[in-house]
């Protein structure tokens, strides 16, 4: 037998993953609506529980904004590989001759495309609705955009550990958010901070940083979660 | 020694020798405990600034000192389950989880009671050790969620494994950054800083006899849960035989 | 079913395999051994293992105990050339019913395809080649079967792993996939396959009941 078969690479594999995942995307343009909406909707929903007045607007801003991007990325998180279980090409991504973890990063960085990417190019038109300058809103951007990924990379964990489980979503939820919260904080922080004059921090270091961090070390737990979670 | 340990890794052998451990982990744990409550609770003087309410620290300290410890447990207990096959480690693990989180739900409501009469209020957002002890909380209950939701009992193992891998790289991260906003919205902290040897020792001591009541709790936990797991092989049904004829 | 020192020097063997699922030893004890020029045909009733056993010999699940070797050396120590050198079919068709054909295959191309295949020839073997341009939920399930064994071809690899391959198609189809079988077997490939029916096949056929 000819043992000098050549087989596609790991960036090839990648490739070829997150090209698949925008595609299927792109055929159902109302998946990514949703998370915008409840992003919308949520940011909504603060003025209207908690009153108009511009100085709460202005204050809570931050932190509002930043909770909403957070469960918004929840909402979204939950399909992430539901599809790819019931239809049996998880399987085939398990079998495949390359890394697990770089293909689970495809799927990841698929993910942050048509999830994050949206929400941090939405948030400008709410985040001036809430009054926010524009180097805040500057501020604002960068530490979605760093936080976002992130989530992305934290979110397939947890969302690889509760593929097909009953009440996924909650579990997801009540996995996540709590290794999210310093992510939270964080950016929030730094967008407080950019809002009461002081400008760029130290936080956006922090983020930075943990996206990094994130970027090596979560696609072998989500590589982990899928073997045993499709056993 | 390595034999003794290669022993101990099996669930039979770990069940017939746990059973002589415990009244040596009870004993200390008593005496300690004992000394530390009659140290902090009677003979020490009220302090200046927080009269008596500084003695819930007796109770509060080693209650979160031992949450976090029981994380770690259960998070390696994990990784070496997970990693070296071992089924004993899991059974650790899924027994220490309701310990520690029991003892994080303690360090909460202790610090609650003793944070009240400085706050003015039951829960102060601000302060970073009780955000941390809540956050840490919710890892604990997602755990056990987790768990709960998977049937298979090795799945089950496998996926909190990693969980709690998860949850203990970031365990520190989240500790740093509730103390970093803290720091940016200008809180308050309950902890203070020296402490007379009065009140110190005795400090010691309930931390220390805390940790032997866990180790025995633990213990405990894991001989039941050995129990349940093994429960259809030879050596259980032999123990329950033989126990029932020794009647 | 012991083979003794025949075991090691096969290029895929197995000795003393076991495998749980939930509570129950589904296997006990497994041992085979097979060759380029050989198939093993897995019977059995429904819940006999069949299914488990490809999925463990996959990768997708562990074993309990025992050694599955690859050219003398066992699996676990050389994942990605073992995965490299198998296709995975199961009885879900993993493919995408949003995607057309077309999409479908480009993908599984991007995974594992060989640079000299000649993607057209493949179609027009499986009779699929007028079918490119649908979303594949739009085929019917045989259609759709055919679409998957595409893999097979594309990927080229010399061991076959086959979860019920015949489900779904009607008997031109049976037949198509006997003749695929004995084509790659007759050319020095090996097919593990798990099949509830009667299998002919031109080559040597190793056969395990695990009721």
């Amino acid at each position: 037998m000819d043992t000098q078969r050549e087989i596609p690479g790991i960036f090839a594999g990648m490739l070829a993953v997150i090209r698949r995942d925008l595609l299927l995307a792109w055929k159902r343009p109302g998946d990514m609506l949703n998370p915008l909406f409840f992003f919308a909707m949520v940011s909504t929903l603060f003025p209207l529980g908690t009153g108009p007045s511009a100085e709460q607007l202005e204050f809570s801003g931050p932190g509002v904004l930043w909770v909403a991007a957070l469960l918004a990325m929840m909402v979204s998180l939950n399909t992430l590989f539901l599809q790819d279980h019931e239809d049996g090409s998880l399987d085939q991504l398990l079998v495949s001759p390359q890394p697990l973890p770089a293909l689970a990063l495809g799927k990841t960085i698929a993910h942050w495309i048509t999830s994050g990417l949206p929400l941090v190019l939405v948030t400008p038109i709410v985040a001036v609705a809430y009054r926010m300058t524009v180097d805040v809103i500057g501020v604002l951007l960068l530490t979605l955009a760093l936080g976002t990924v992130s989530l992305s990379l934290l979110g397939a964990v947890g969302a690889a550990l509760t593929v097909g489980l009953h009440r996924a979503t909650a579990l997801l939820s009540l996995l996540i958010l709590p290794l999210a919260m310093p992510i939270l904080i964080v950016g929030a922080g730094a967008v407080s901070l950019a809002a009461s004059g002081e400008g760029l921090s130290g936080g956006v270091f922090f983020l930075a940083a943990y996206a990094i961090g994130a970027l090596s070390l979560a696609p072998f737990a989500t590589a982990a979660a899928l073997r045993i979670s499709n056993e | 020694m390595w034999k003794f340990l290669h022993q101990l890794a099996s669930p039979p052998h770990f069940y017939r020798l746990s059973i002589k451990f415990i009244p040596w982990l009870m004993l200390p744990a008593v005496v300690l405990i004992g000394y530390g409550f009659y140290g902090g609770l009677i003979l020490a003087p009220p302090d200046y600034q927080q009269g008596d309410a500084f003695r819930i620290i007796y109770i509060h300290v080693p209650s979160a000192y031992l949450s976090m410890m029981a994380y770690m447990v259960m998070a390696i207990a994990g990784g070496i389950g997970l990693i070296w096959r071992m089924k004993l480690q899991h059974a650790v693990a899924a027994a220490v989880a309701p310990i520690g989180a029991a003892f994080t739900f303690l360090a909460l409501a202790t610090g609650s009671i003793w944070g009240r009469p400085m706050w003015g209020t039951w829960w102060e957002w601000g302060d970073p050790r009780m955000m941390s002890e809540l956050i840490l909380l919710f890892l604990y209950f997602g755990y056990m969620a987790l768990r709960a939701a998977i049937d298979d009992t090795a799945k089950a193992d496998k996926a909190s494994a990693v969980l709690a891998l998860v949850g203990a790289v970031n365990v520190p991260i989240i500790h740093f950054s509730v103390e970093w906003w803290n720091s940016l919205h200008q809180g308050q902290t309950v902890m203070k800083g020296a402490m007379d040897p009065e009140m110190l020792y005795p400090l010691l001591a309930t931390i220390v006899g805390f940790t032997f009541l866990f180790g025995a709790m633990l213990l405990r936990r894991i001989r039941t849960e050995v129990l349940f797991r093994e429960r259809r092989t030879r050596w259980v049904k032999e123990m329950i035989l033989s126990e029932e004829g020794d009647k | 079913m012991t083979t003794g020192r025949k075991v090691l020097t096969a290029k895929l063997s197995a000795s003393g395999l076991s495998l749980l699922r939930g509570e129950r030893l589904l296997i006990r004890d497994l041992d085979f051994a097979l060759n380029p020029r050989e198939m093993l045909l897995l019977e059995g009733k429904n819940g006999s293992g069949k299914t488990s056993l490809l999925r463990a010999m996959a990768g997708l699940l562990e074993f309990e105990s025992g050694e599955l070797l690859w050219d003398g050396v066992s699996v676990r120590k050389q994942r990605q050339e073992f995965h490299g050198a198998l296709t995975w079919l199961s009885h879900r068709t993993g493919l995408k019913g949003d995607l057309t054909l077309g999409e479908n295959l480009r993908f599984e191309s991007g995974l594992r395809a060989q640079h000299d295949i000649d993607f057209d020839g493949v179609l027009k073997r499986l009779g699929i080649e007028r079918l490119t341009l649908l979303p594949l939920r739009s085929l019917s399930a045989g259609q759709q079967r055919r679409v998957a064994l595409a893999r097979l071809l594309l990927t080229d690899a010399p061991l076959w792993l086959m979860d019920e391959p015949f489900t779904n198609l009607d008997r031109e189809g049976r037949a198509l996939v006997m003749e695929l079988v004995s084509e790659h077997i007759s050319k020095d490939g090996m097919c593990v396959m798990a099949a509830h029916q009667d299998v002919q096949i031109d080559g040597t056929v190793v056969k395990v009941n695990l009721s």
